[in-house]
């Protein structure tokens, strides 16, 4: 098929015949994303003020190995290699990463935002060669599914998380009893937005009922289908609001544990 | 009356790469109405300005898929596009599909389109369900197809899709409008064919980097790739690129494409 070069269009970047402001949406994801990537690595680095009282941050549960009371089998082991650095949150942080990174919606938002792949509609690339998904490295992506398994079980850790937040020890007597604080409810939030999240991701949708082509022998698989396709309905949504919170619930953590801020008990 | 100029390309295709060699925008003022469509507006250029002027329409309802443009550098349906949506105080810029051949002016050969929806294998349906030779089908089971019946072969998705207009890979990419048509086969509920092998290979459907252009340009609001191509992906990452369904597969001794 031969180009067809009108009104000299030329591949450079950038030419289009648009009129709007074509390049604001991708320079938002571009801030958004890079904002979030460099705030988690630092909070991630770290190491510490990531638990607070009965509340531990997101971004470090779960606690396999570490110092606070959350910790599942012990203290950092001790075979970790002195010349990395250590925290708890990079023995498990991997799995949401990467879970976000092979998401259809973020990698179309990336795709546009920092590949300019293209950077919006009918704006050329001013790119040569281009083979999308189908080669290395991209056809990678296609592991989503695999980590979209383990979100499921990490949704499972953090509502637990949220259960943990409603036991408050007195320092005094040493005995726990129920409550409910601002960071409990900030937890909870995180758990109900990754959870609107994961339950609309494509991989999920495809895997309870997406895979067939007649539901209509079993209604219950087919209520299933159709809630996830609900919450896809609004992935891209959910995908930033859970961006957002999960930082937010770290910040919360971090800055009760560093005394700035002051977490208020409601019960 | 508000007049208002719209920038019309004239012509044949333009030389590569050179500057409008066969053809250019060219200036066209007229008085324009409430309630006015860019079809409006370019009939009434046709019929006082340019009497040449070719233009492919039909229905002027949004149901025939003839109107196709690139209004303001945006594919659009010219008989759905208000003036009244547009920017006025500019030029309106009204150029010829890019990513198709151009004939002339607005005109472009849409047929590669119809050529690969002839290599599609066709629908197979299964066995009769009732003696008379019919089938039962549940709405619910045919309501997700019904979404992709909706297309009227506008080709802008096509249009707009990089893969096709940036990168020229017709050979090898079947595009946005032809996965909706795969997928409306592939997932209904009475066929049985297999299209995966080709959804891959011929189609080249891992070419699509899901950057959603074509369902934002949809005058049918199809959601091409919410719907139609990332389930389709799916499925295609199911037999090729899943191990643990492949190993399950080879235990089971199924026959594998
Ligand atoms: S989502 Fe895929 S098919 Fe649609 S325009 Fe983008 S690359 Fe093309
Ligand atoms: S899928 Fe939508 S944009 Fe594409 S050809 Fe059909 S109606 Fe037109
Ligand atoms: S598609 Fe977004 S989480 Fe799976
Ligand atoms: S003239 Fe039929 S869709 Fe515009």
């Amino acid at each position: 098929m031969n180009e067809v070069d009108l009104s000299g269009i030329t591949r450079r970047f950038g030419r289009t015949a648009r009129r709007d402001a074509w390049w604001v949406k991708p320079l938002i994801v571009f801030l958004c994303l890079s904002s979030f990537v460099i705030y988690v690595t630092w909070a991630a680095f770290q190491g510490k003020n990531y638990a607070y009282g009965p509340y531990l941050s997101p971004l470090y549960s779960p606690e396999l190995f570490g110092d606070s009371p959350h910790r599942w089998l012990g203290p950092k082991p001790g075979g970790w290699p002195s010349f990395l650095p250590w925290s708890p949150a990079l023995l498990i942080l991997w799995a949401p990463g990467l879970f976000r990174l092979t998401c259809y919606y973020y990698r179309g938002a990336y795709y546009k935002a920092f590949l300019v792949s293209p950077a919006a509609c009918s704006v050329s690339e001013g790119r040569r060669r281009y083979t999308g998904e189908r080669a290395f490295p991209l056809v990678l992506q296609n592991v989503h599914r695999y980590l979209m398994y383990i979100a499921l079980i990490f949704l499972v850790i953090l509502a637990h998380d949220v259960w943990t937040a409603m036991w408050f020890t007195d320092t005094r007597t040493g005995s726990s009893s129920f409550g409910i604080g601002v960071g409990t409810m900030v937890l909870a939030a995180n758990v109900v937005f990754l959870a609107g999240y994961t339950f609309g991701c494509h991989s999920l949708r495809h895997w309870v009922g997406g895979i067939k082509d007649r539901l209509s022998g079993s209604p219950v698989q087919r209520q299933i289908y159709r809630c996830a396709g609900c919450f896809n309905r609004r992935h891209m949504l959910w995908a930033w609001m859970s961006l957002f919170w999960v930082a937010f619930t770290d910040i919360y953590v971090r800055l009760c544990a560093t005394g700035v801020w002051r977490d208020w008990r409601i019960i | 009356m508000e007049t208002v100029t719209f920038q019309i390309w004239r012509g044949g295709p333009a030389r590569r790469g050179g500057l409008a060699g066969g053809g250019k925008l060219v200036d066209y003022s007229i008085p324009v109405s409430e309630g006015m469509v860019v079809l409006d507006a370019v009939h009434k250029i046709q019929a006082e300005q340019a009497n040449d002027l070719a233009v492919r329409w039909n229905c002027k309802a949004g149901k025939c898929g003839s109107c196709s443009a690139e209004i303001n550098g945006i594919p659009r349906l010219m008989c759905m596009t208000r003036l009244k949506d547009l920017p006025l105080d500019k030029p309106v810029i009204i150029q010829p599909m890019k990513a198709f051949p151009l004939i002339r002016d607005l005109v472009t050969d849409v047929s590669w389109n119809f050529r690969v929806k002839k290599t599609i294998k066709p629908f197979r349906p299964r066995a009769a369900d009732a003696a008379d030779g019919t089938w039962r089908i549940a709405q619910s089971d045919i309501d997700r197809v019904q979404e992709f019946r909706k297309c009227i072969e506008c080709f802008l998705c096509q249009d707009v899709c990089h893969v096709l207009r940036e990168h020229h890979l017709q050979d090898e990419f079947a595009g946005p409008r032809l996965l909706v048509y795969t997928a409306a086969l592939e997932m209904h509920p009475l066929d049985v064919e297999d299209r995966l092998q080709d959804l891959k290979r011929a189609q080249g459907i891992g070419l699509c980097n899901i950057t959603k252009c074509c369902t934002t340009v949809c005058p049918e609001e199809i959601r091409i790739t919410d719907n139609a191509i990332i389930p389709m992906k799916e499925r295609v990452a199911d037999r090729y690129y899943d191990p643990l369904k492949r190993l399950f597969r080879a235990l089971r001794g199924r026959k594998k494409n």
